[in-house]
């Protein structure tokens, strides 16, 4: 399978049809699915005649969008109108919404061509898409680990280039990590930048959508078409989208990079790790970049303030969930609040109660001061240390993740889980734009770099990713198990 | 470890959801190592930090009162478990 | 079931024990959307047809502030009184019942839209305001099979989810059941003066909570208070108070304590029950709403909304009183409904007479808006020019005072020209001399023994015969000229 760019020219070029390409997709899915489980619902009859329409329309002379064609896979949080979304749970099995999300509204205004919805970790709590709701996905370049999560179907689905494109959504890290497992470019934008509106919601003041796609240029592309202010949103802000094809570049020349001096001591003590992200920086610097060392002093409290903040805003986003108006109602004749207690002890996983469970806790009166209000109170500091981290450098390479894919079922303790996004988290708390992008390998498994920028300075740090990329050339590297269609 | 001050068949009451003994348990364990994370940060002042609730600066944002489309009846009750006529019917509810 | 305290048992508690009331007021906003979407917000609307995603709390929905709706609470501040905040924000208040879509009831906690203000009650007294804030209403529940514990099943109708809904909080300033319903008598008209709610109790635009305790005369410290819910009307609201106040007081003097509980106002039976129990209650577990951003109202928005509220009921009272020199009563009256007020001042101005328009307003047009059937003078077709004219041609003989009520009661049942109903129908008075004196030679010949009588010093026959000229002229007779020629006639 092409990138999404490449499609797009070629199309352009008269050199292959959408549904050419939508056909070869579908087929791509179709060989790798039973392996990789990347998918919760595929949807090629849809993805068939919308292909079918949209040659119609280029036949035409008409301008279908930037992504005219291009087959792109939603993570099943995304509300698609008439197709059953599950955000991963059981709660949801047999949810159809009579609605879309902005993202997919935008996307499908762009010309992509949407082949099915991805697997995830339910309602987008955990690190390995084993918390699915349904079945576990796996991971392309090594069949018995994890893609990484919660994003992890629509990583897999990439990274075999089933589809040159996916949106994923992250929290803490969501995107990143499953990007940084499967070898592909996973941006999570500015929270405010990608409207929520039609996301089923996790944790409200972090979760933010973003691409997970073949390399940096497709990613400038999706993030351009699905960014921007939407009034169904409040949250989204009022900041005009650039063209972010236009801030690509391939030298680094100018460019302060900041790194983060608690992350590299953190790392060092993971040989493997350490040299790998060493040699990152020095790739840097040969396109000219000049390494300066910033501190993120709180950057160590990101776990304990994001495992509060979330389960707390997540215990009252997942309230919803209790079998009156929509999805799975477990009920054995017992009053309304029995209903809603046996319907959610069947709806949800343990993941999803250990949270509700935490952060119902940390809302409750006598601890809300001293837990919720706290953490928010750390969340400023962190922001702080952000704010003065970028006063010395452009933007922040770090590590992604603290280690390569793991092996289904290695991480039984959820607080070991939890860790998995300890370099993502400060970002998310913060707010600014995070980005991952295929920086070598670990004993043959992929490992990603983390470029962070300001608050909207998206066009930047998808421009070091790009140079960075292009002179590595990591992300041309296929996954050798599956796909290669 | 630290010890876990969670009533966790209080929280799972206000929450709603009926655990298990074995899920209560499990919980309490997994609560006490992550408590340990939590409470350090206890230790630092924030007497004058003010907290974070949005991180972006923006305020005001408001919608013109205008009427648009609802759904009709039949999609509005299209996903429901139970329903009866116009209505939606859940199990009754005692006080 | 509860036997209510004879009366002997409450007026020795009214001795003993001092009353503390104060009231939630819950009042839907007239907005033409919801709260958070843009739903219509219609009282009566075929069940489940005024949703969507939002209001029903479909996953992956969003809500928006109807800036109407915080444009309307904040007038409603500005009318009671109140400091506008600077700077407020909305939270989540987390609890579970099926009529409420999320689980959670977006609503404001510690920086609510308005802090202070009062409401001013006839006697004087002022009742101070803790607060008015901004949320969104609930669906209904319907419980099938009629009373709650005996139906299976609960039907849900999610229309009135969303609406915007203010909560006026009340501090314990009132002191009896009086004061409540005076206290609702005067919020009622000032919202309804400044148009922001219909404030219907009956169809639930304004809904009452009453918080009631009890304390020995003359204490500092305020005794355990109960909730009492579910009043349909002002007077039920007094009437649940008084109910609820000797309840305490006999519990109090038997020895027991008041246990803090919501209690529900049983309408039939006149007596309060036990709803929940405060002690196993919820944990609202607030937190900021993290959907929706901070609100900073623009110092002009805020002086320009200020700007465009009308005169209010009590500054209009007060005014009606001095220019107009009408009694209190009338003057509250008058001025009870806003329209009602515009109509009056209308037509005191068309007939240039404030006294006449009011004593027309409040005595022939009442009566003639009870025999046509309405219930308010805004549901006449009568303008107030019309009303205005008729009192004219009354004042200036025109007509006469009988006629005119006839002209009233068709003006206030059909509108009209009252020149033309007058022409129409032959109302016009007779004021030709020379006709009148023929009407009174007559009556004077065919009542001779009365003449007699009148001539013998029987003063009231004398009305005998003026009343016998005006049947003669079937009312139309101008009585002025009728009594001065049957003096002239008779000596």
């Amino acid at each position: 399978m092409l990138t999404g760019h490449e499609i797009r020219d070629r199309i352009a070029r008269r050199e292959t049809s959408a549904l050419e390409i939508t056909k070869r997709s579908i087929d791509a899915v179709a060989a790798s699915e039973p392996e990789l489980r990347a998918y919760l619902t595929l949807t090629p009859e849809y993805a068939l005649a919308r292909a079918a329409e949209i040659d119609a329309r280029l036949a035409r002379g008409e301008d279908c969008g930037p992504l005219a064609g291009v087959p792109v896979a939603i993570k099943d949080l995304f509300c698609t109108q008439g197709v059953r979304t599950t955000s991963g749970s059981k709660i949801l099995a047999n949810f159809v919404p009579p609605y879309s999300a902005t993202v997919v509204a935008k996307l499908e205004s762009a010309g992509a061509v949407m082949i099915g919805k991805t697997n995830m970790d339910e309602f987008a709590m955990g690190s390995s898409c084993e918390n699915s709701g349904f079945h576990p996905t796996r991971n392309p370049w090594d069949l018995s680990r994890v893609p990484g999560g919660s994003s992890g179907g629509s990583a897999s689905t990439v990274g075999a280039r089933g589809v040159p494109i996916a949106v994923g959504t992250d929290t803490g890290g969501s995107i990143r990590e499953p990007a940084s497992f499967c070898n592909i470019v996973g941006v999570k934008p500015t929270y405010g930048r990608v409207s929520r509106y039609g996301m089923i919601a996790f944790a409200s003041s972090l979760d933010q959508a973003g691409p997970m796609t073949a390399d940096v240029r497709d990613a400038a592309i999706v993030l351009e078409a699905i960014a921007g202010l939407d009034p169904m949103d409040s949250t989204s802000a009022d900041v005009p989208v650039p063209h972010y094809e236009d801030a690509l570049r391939d030298d680094l020349r100018g460019v302060k990079v900041g790194i983060v001096r608690e992350f590299e001591s953190s790392i060092s003590g993971d040989a493997a790790m350490s040299s790998l992200y060493k040699e990152a920086y020095a790739a840097l610097v040969r396109l000219g970049a000049e390494l300066v060392e910033v501190s993120l002093p709180h950057a160590k409290y990101g776990l304990a303030t994001y495992y509060l903040i979330a389960p707390a805003e997540c215990s009252s986003n997942l309230a919803r969930y209790d079998g009156a108006r929509y999805g799975v109602r477990v009920s054995d004749g017992g009053d309304v609040y029995q209903m809603f207690e046996r319907t959610r002890a069947a709806g949800f996983g343990p993941e999803v109660k250990r949270r509700i469970i935490l952060g119902t806790y940390a809302l409750c009166s006598g601890y809300y001061d001293a837990y919720y209000v706290r953490a928010q109170k750390v969340r400023t500091l962190m922001k702080q240390d952000f704010d003065t981290a970028f006063s010395a450098c452009d933007v922040i390479a770090c590590p992604a993740v603290s280690c390569p894919p793991f092996e289904l079922g290695a991480k039984s303790d959820p607080v070991a889980m939890y860790l998995m996004d300890y370099f993502t988290i400060p970002m998310s708390l913060a707010g600014i734009a995070a980005m991952s992008v295929p920086a070598g390998y670990v004993d043959g498994l992929p490992v990603g770099l983390q470029i962070a920028a300001p608050a909207f300075e998206e066009g930047r740090m998808l421009g070091v990713a790009h140079a960075y990329e292009q002179s590595t050339r990591f992300a041309w590297a296929r996954a050798p198990k599956v796909g290669a269609a | 470890m630290t010890d876990v001050p969670i009533d966790i068949a209080h929280v799972a009451k206000l929450a709603r959801i009926a655990l298990t003994h074995d899920e209560s348990a499990a919980f309490t364990a997994q609560f006490a190592k992550l408590f340990g994370y939590i409470e350090e940060l206890q230790a630092l002042d924030v007497t004058h930090v003010s907290a974070t609730a949005q991180v972006i600066p923006i305020m005001n944002v408001m919608r013109d009162d205008i009427i648009r489309d609802c759904l009709d009846r039949a999609a509005a009750l299209a996903n429901a478990p139970d329903t009866s006529g116009p209505y939606f019917k859940v199990p009754r509810i005692l006080e | 079931m509860k036997t209510s305290p004879d009366v002997a048992t409450t007026e020795t508690a009214k001795h003993d024990y001092e009353p503390v009331i104060g009231l939630e007021v819950h009042v839907e906003l007239k907005t033409k959307s919801k709260m958070f979407c843009s739903c219509r917000n219609e009282f009566g609307a075929e069940p489940n047809t005024a949703v969507c995603p939002t209001c029903l709390g479909m996953p992956g929905s969003l809500p928006v502030i109807n800036r109407v709706a915080v444009e309307y609470l904040c007038k409603a501040g500005f009318a009671l009184g109140c400091d506008v905040a600077p700077y407020s924000k909305f939270d989540r208040k987390n609890y579970f019942y099926p009529d409420m879509p999320k689980n959670y009831q977006i609503s404001q906690y510690d920086m609510p839209l308005t802090t202070g203000g009062g409401v001013t009650l006839s006697s004087g007294k002022r009742i101070r305001l803790n607060r008015i804030h901004l949320e969104e209403d609930t669906g209904k529940n319907l419980h099938a099979g009629g009373a709650m514990a005996g139906s299976d099943y609960t039907l849900i109708d999610y229309n009135r989810a969303g609406v915007p809904l203010m909560e006026i909080v009340s501090e314990p300033d009132i002191s009896s059941s009086d004061e409540a319903e005076d206290y609702l008598a005067e919020l009622k008209a000032v919202l309804s003066y400044i148009g922001v709610s219909d404030v219907k109790m009956h169809e639930g635009s304004l809904r009452c909570d009453a918080n009631v305790s009890i304390r020995p005369r003359g204490a500092n410290e305020l005794g355990t208070k109960t909730e009492v819910k579910n009043m349909n009307s002002f007077r039920s609201v007094g009437r649940a108070i008084k109910h609820e106040i000797a309840r305490q007081a006999e519990r109090l003097a038997a020895g027991d304590r008041i246990v803090q509980e919501t209690r529900g106002w049983d309408e039939v039976k006149g007596t309060t029950y036990s709803m929940r129990s405060k002690e196993e209650a919820h944990d609202y577990r607030y937190f900021p709403e993290p959907d929706l951003v901070p609100l900073a109202l623009d110092a002009d928005v805020l002086a320009r909304w200020r700007s465009e509220l009308p005169e209010l009921p009590d500054a209009r009272r007060k005014r009606f009183a001095q220019q107009y020199g009408l009694s209190e009563y009338d003057a509250q009256v008058l001025t009870a409904e806003r329209s009602d007020a515009d109509f009056y001042e209308a037509t005191a101005a068309a007939c240039d007479d404030p006294k006449q328009a009011a004593n027309w307003l409040m005595g022939d047009v009442r009566r003639a808006l009870q025999s046509a059937g309405f219930t308010a003078l805004a549901q006449s077709p009568m303008t107030a020019a019309q009303l205005g004219e008729l009192i004219r041609l009354v004042k200036s003989g025109a007509i006469t005072g009988k006629a005119g009520k006839e002209v009233c009661d068709i003006l206030v049942a059909k509108g009209g020209d009252p020149n033309a109903i007058v022409a129409e129908r032959g109302l016009g008075a007779v004021t030709d001399s020379t006709e009148i004196a023929a009407m009174v030679d007559q009556a004077i010949t065919a009542n001779q023994k009365s003449v007699d009588a009148y001539k013998g010093g029987k003063a009231n026959a004398f009305d005998f015969i003026v009343g016998q000229v005006m049947k003669v002229s079937r009312g139309k007779a101008n009585v002025e000229i009728v009594r001065a020629l049957i003096k002239e006639r008779l000596g």
